[in-house]
């Protein structure tokens, strides 16, 4: 069951971008960052959490999880340390997403040529 | 063009403007949003079986499955863009490889193969995050304003 709830979420997430660029006239990173700004707000009030349980790598796979993840980070170091946990914890639990990028990034660039 | 910009222009500009407005293509919003409906979906689906696959052969558990799901589909991403398929599936769908982490990593790497002929420090590191950049800084600095409400709210307004 979950599978399709990580599809049909994932897929409504996927449309929102798409209203975004088609409806609004915004450009890629725009979006990308409202999408961003959006999944931190919503873990903010506590809503990202169940939505993750509900709809497994739906909401996780989406960009919008990547804010989540780093007020997650944020907020369990700030249950620790207070107010200096904000910012140390920041990148506790997004460090996959950014260091898999950053590192296969320059393998991709070792890898392959550019091109046209 | 908003219309501050258009009073600005000349007469005959703001003619060309609207003659320019009428023959545009109009987008085929919804039969992209059913492209990117079927393509996201099916990348997140991708991405369940990926999350499903380290929940029963590794021990992870379903919170922490997400972490290694994303850097798998970012390798699978690095794959298709160094062979240039990743370009024509976004082609087709839009918003639909743009919003999941595969998206993300496209931009980082694309970039990276992109501005390697610019030498490797300043080329690929320096170019890397170029368009990316945008993401993780407001990303960053949104859910420093949200911890930071939320913590006060949790310290002192004893919620």
């Amino acid at each position: 069951m979950i599978f399709l709830w990580s599809f049909i979420i994932g897929g409504l997430i996927c449309v929102i971008g798409q209203i975004m660029f088609d409806a609004f006239k915004l450009s890629p990173a725009h979006t990308l960052t409202t999408l961003v700004v959006i999944g931190a707000v919503l873990d903010g009030i506590g809503l990202y959490e169940p939505l993750i349980d509900f709809a497994g790598a739906g909401a996780t796979v989406p960009i919008t999880s990547f804010g989540n993840s780093l007020v997650h980070g944020a907020m369990e170091e700030a249950e620790k340390h207070g107010l200096i946990g904000v910012v140390t914890g920041m990148f506790e639990v997004t460090s996959s997403g950014i260091s898999a990028a950053i590192i296969f990034g320059v393998i991709g660039a070792l890898l392959f040529r550019p091109k046209g | 063009m908003s219309d501050k910009k258009k009073k600005k222009l000349p007469p005959q500009a703001q003619e060309y403007q609207s003659f320019q407005q009428d023959r545009e293509v109009k987008r085929p919003i919804f039969k992209n949003c059913i492209k990117a409906f079927l393509v996201g979906g099916t990348i997140c689906l991708i991405g369940q079986c990926i999350t499903t696959f380290y929940i029963y052969f590794f021990d992870f558990t379903e919170q922490t499955a997400g972490n290694p799901t994303v850097a798998t589909l970012i390798f699978i991403t690095m794959l298709l863009t160094g062979f240039g398929v990743y370009d024509h599936i976004g082609q087709f769908a839009g918003a639909g490889t743009a919003v999941p982490v595969t998206g993300f990593g496209n931009a980082v790497i694309s970039s990276a193969i992109e501005h390697r002929t610019e030498g490797f420090i300043l080329g690929v590191g320096g170019s890397m995050l170029k368009l990316a950049g945008p993401v993780i800084v407001y990303g960053v600095f949104s859910a420093f304003i949200v911890a930071l409400i939320k913590t006060i709210l949790i310290q002192w307004g004893g919620l």
